[in-house]
C-alpha cells in the first residue's frame, strides 16, 4: 500500500464519521419519552390516539390558518363536546403541562415548532398575569 | 430508453419493501437485518475500495496542469492550476472537493457553419452538482436527529436554518427541495444534451432515480402518507440500531420500511459503483500530486530494484565486438581495448 501516512488516517476519519451515531450516543438508546396524560382524567380528544400521535401538527396548522387567515372559527363538536379552535382554547384545557406534554416528545425528536412564538404555555401565562 | 431499466428497478425495489414489510414478522428483516447488512456493505466496501486503489502504483507523475507552471521568476506561476507544493496541492483539492472546481470549466464544443468550432463555457454540471450534493449532505447530518439523543445543540441549529421558512406542519425544509431539483437537473441534463445522452449508461440512471426515490418517499412519508408514522417510534427504531438493540414493538406504515429499504440499496450499491468518487476524489492521481517532476525525481514503484542502469558505455563494451562486426560506428575502437587489456 502506497502512502499510508494519508490514507490510513483519511479511512479512520471516515469510519468515524459514518460510525458518529455509535460513538456518539456510547450505546446508550436513551429513555422514550412518556407524555403526561391530562392531569384532569379526560379521556377523549378531537380524534383517536393514532391520529393525533401522526398528525396532530397538521391539524393545529389548518385550525390556525381557518382561524387567522379566514377568520372561521367554527366550534368543532365531537361526540356531544364542543372545542373551541385553538391550542390554548382546545389543547391546553386537557393537556394543560407543556413542559410534560408537549416537550417531552418535542425535545426527544429535535422538533422546535413555533406555536410558542405567539401561545404562552399556562405556566408562562400564570407568571406573566402576577407581574402585571 | 436506455434508462428505463433503472425506473423498472427502483419500482421493484419500492414493491419488494412495500409488500415485503406487510407480511407479519417481516418488519424485523426490513427494519434491522437489511439495514445492518447495508452498512457493513457500504463500510467494508469503502474501505476495501479504497485499500486497493491506494495498492495501486502510480507509474509515472501524472497531474493535470492547466495553467502556466513553475518557471523563471518573471513568469507568473499558476499555483493552483499548476501546484509544485503541497500546501498548493491542498489548496486546489479543497477547491475541487468542496466547490468542484474542475466542473466550474466544463465547455460546450458546438460546430457552426464555416465549418467553425467554438467553445462555450457550460456551467450547468457545475451548479445542479453543487445544488444536489449540499442538499444531499445537509439532508443526512439532519437525519442524525434520529440516531442521537441527547441532540447536541449545533444539530437543530442545521435543523432550524433548513425549515427557516415555516412552511406548513411539519414545515418544510428548503434541502428536500433543492434535493430533488438538483436531481431532476441532472437527470434532465442526460437526456437533453446529446452528447452526454450518448455516453450515459444504466449506471449512471439508476443512482439518480434511486435517490430521486428515496427523495420523494422521504417527503410522502413526512407531509402526506402519515399513517402510523410516529416519529419517537421511528427515532426508538433507529437508536435501537446505533447502540445494537433494535426493538419494534409497534406498527409502523409501510412508507417508512421503503424509505429505510431504499437507503439501505443506496449504501450497499454505493462501493460497487460510480458512487466511489466520494472516496475516488481524494485518490485522484491527477489532482493530488504535485507538478514537480523537474525539482523531484518521481520512482516508478514497479521498478525492479534487481535490474541496474545500463549506460551506453557499458553497452559498447559489452557488445563492441560483434557491433564492429556488423559495421556499426563505436565511440571506442575494438584494437585500442584489445591493446589496454
Amino acid at each position: 500500500m502506497y502512502n499510508k501516512g494519508t490514507i490510513i488516517p483519511g479511512l479512520i476519519i471516515f469510519v468515524l464519521f459514518v460510525t458518529f451515531p455509535i460513538w456518539f450516543n456510547g450505546l446508550k438508546a436513551g429513555t422514550l419519552p412518556k407524555p403526561e396524560l391530562p392531569p384532569g382524567g379526560e379521556k377523549k380528544c378531537v380524534e383517536s390516539v393514532e391520529y393525533m400521535r401522526a398528525n396532530h401538527m397538521q391539524l393545529l396548522n389548518e385550525w390556525r390558518d381557518n382561524v387567522l387567515r379566514d377568520g372561521n372559527r367554527t366550534v368543532v363538536t365531537v361526540e356531544g363536546k364542543d372545542y373551541r379552535k385553538g391550542l390554548q382554547l382546545a389543547c391546553m384545557q386537557c393537556h394543560s403541562n407543556k413542559e410534560k406534554f408537549c416537550d417531552s416528545c418535542h425535545t426527544y425528536a429535535a422538533v422546535k415548532p413555533y406555536c410558542w412564538d405567539c401561545h404562552l404555555s399556562p405556566k408562562e401565562a400564570v407568571s406573566k398575569e402576577e407581574t402585571h | 430508453m436506455k434508462y428505463a431499466f433503472s425506473f423498472l428497478a427502483v419500482i421493484a425495489l419500492i414493491l419488494i419493501a412495500g409488500l415485503g414489510s406487510q407480511v407479519p414478522g417481516m418488519q424485523y428483516f426490513f427494519g434491522v437485518a437489511i439495514p445492518y447488512l447495508a452498512m457493513m456493505l457500504f463500510v467494508g466496501g469503502f474501505v476495501y475500495r479504497v485499500t486497493q486503489w491506494a495498492k495501486s502504483p502510480v507509474p509515472f507523475s501524472i497531474p493535470t496542469t492547466c495553467g502556466q507552471g513553475a518557471s523563471l521568476d518573471f513568469i507568473k506561476q499558476d499555483k493552483l492550476d499548476c501546484p509544485t507544493k503541497t500546501s498548493e496541492v491542498v489548496a486546489r483539492m479543497f477547491l475541487e472537493i468542496f466547490l468542484f472546481r474542475s466542473l466550474f470549466r466544463n465547455t460546450k464544443s458546438e460546430i457552426h457553419d464555416g465549418p467553425k468550432i467554438t467553445y462555450e463555457s457550460s456551467k450547468w454540471l457545475w451548479l445542479f452538482g453543487l445544488l444536489f450534493h449540499y442538499s444531499f449532505l445537509l439532508i443526512v447530518i439532519r437525519h442524525m436527529r434520529l440516531f442521537v439523543d441527547p441532540i447536541p445543540f449545533w444539530l437543530s441549529a442545521i435543523e432550524s436554518v433548513d425549515s427557516m421558512l415555516q412552511i406548513g406542519a411539519p414545515t418544510l425544509y428548503l434541502s428536500s427541495v433543492t434535493l430533488l431539483g438538483g436531481l431532476l437537473l441532472l437527470f434532465g441534463r442526460r437526456l437533453v444534451n446529446r452528447h452526454v445522452r450518448y455516453i450515459s449508461l444504466n449506471n449512471d440512471y439508476f443512482p439518480l432515480v434511486l435517490i430521486f426515490a428515496i427523495g420523494v418517499t422521504g417527503i410522502l412519508m413526512r407531509y402526506f402518507l402519515r399513517t402510523n408514522i410516529d416519529i419517537i417510534n421511528i427515532k426508538n427504531l433507529a437508536m435501537g440500531l446505533v447502540t445494537f438493540s433494535p426493538v419494534i414493538n409497534v406498527k409502523i406504515g409501510a412508507i417508512f420500511y421503503i424509505h429505510l429499504f431504499l437507503v439501505s440499496t443506496l449504501l450497499a450499491y454505493f462501493p460497487f459503483s460510480k458512487l466511489m468518487h466520494m472516496g475516488g476524489v481524494f485518490m485522484s492521481p491527477t489532482r493530488n500530486m504535485a507538478n514537480n517532476s523537474r525539482a523531484k525525481r518521481h520512482i516508478n514503484p514497479w521498478n525492479d530494484p534487481a535490474i541496474k542502469p545500463h549506460s551506453y558505455a557499458g553497452y559498447e563494451d559489452e557488445f563492441r565486438e560483434f557491433m564492429v562486426d556488423a559495421g556499426i560506428p563505436v565511440e571506442k575502437e575494438l584494437s585500442a581495448t584489445k591493446d589496454e587489456a
